[in-house]
């Protein structure tokens, strides 16, 4: 289920990145290597569990299933934080710079309107 | 059990040589001067030739090895597989357990390493097809021209 789950993550994150172009700001490549190395390792380990097990592989319990897709959703959401990490720490947009200097912006002009208004008074 | 160290290592190993032959191509391109190393150097330099640098080529195989390392890290985190404290792999606690994990690491953890070199190497050899049609492509403008 994880490997499956992973799968679907890393063809999706590739058909995104397909979409935007190479020139996207978003960087959206870090899913595709995180989700595309994770899958082909995670197949290895099926191969070799589906030589030890044979059919029964293929027909996990209840619980396994359940647990093994709350494994997969947890390594998508830690692949998620970990690109979006990425993309605000190297901010290939410069929005998070705008934000910062914007904030600092408008913080000067108020302290300069106070002295402003203490020099009148 | 402790499967992922191996494409670990190779993650490791692979990563040295990248930034070793990025260093020698940012070299080349400067005629011998070498200067501030960057990613953009290095592609630079190959697009001149119209190729590829065989450091971003290189970059591809530790993207892909360090993505799958790192998630696999956390599944064995999972399962309780890596712990926090000493010797940080259960598999290591006791002999008959490391001798599992030794075999794990010779068969699953090599077949990943494997697996992930032999993908990427399809995926550079379909690149050079690429790279050799756009090259001719533009030999055929060149005498057009």
């Amino acid at each position: 289920m994880a490997l499956l789950l992973c799968v679907f993550a890393a063809v999706i994150s590739t058909a995104l990145w397909y979409a935007h172009g190479e020139n996207s700001t978003m960087k959206i490549g870090i899913l595709c290597w995180l989700f595309w190395g994770a899958s082909i390792m995670w197949f290895v380990d099926a191969v070799f569990e589906y030589i030890q097990f044979g059919a029964s592989y293929f027909k996990p319990s209840g619980a396994e299933m359940l647990n093994d897709a709350f494994l997969g959703l947890s390594v998508i959401a830690l692949a998620l934080v970990i690109w979006i990490a990425a993309v605000l720490i190297t901010d290939p947009s410069g929005a998070v710079k705008r934000a910062l200097f914007r904030q600092n912006d408008s913080e000067n002009s108020r302290t300069e309107k106070e002295k402003k208004t203490e020099n009148l008074k | 059990m402790a499967c992922f160290l191996v494409p670990g290592a190779e993650a490791l190993v692979m990563t040295a040589v990248t930034y070793a032959v990025r260093k020698r191509e940012v070299r080349l391109s400067n005629g011998g001067v070498e200067k501030a190393l960057s990613d953009s150097d290095a592609h630079m330099s190959a697009s001149h030739t119209g190729k590829i640098a065989l450091s971003r080529k290189l970059t591809w195989l530790t993207n892909l090895l360090w993505g799958g390392v790192v998630l696999l890290a956390f599944e064995h985190l999972w399962h309780g597989e890596i712990v926090p404290w000493f010797p940080f792999i259960t598999g290591a606690s006791n002999p008959a357990d490391t001798a599992s994990m030794l075999h794990e690491m010779s068969t699953v953890g090599v077949g990943m390493a494997v697996l992930v070199t032999l993908i990427w190497c399809i995926m550079t050899g379909i690149v050079h097809i690429f790279e050799k049609r756009q090259l001719a492509g533009d030999s055929r403008q060149d005498q057009v021209e």
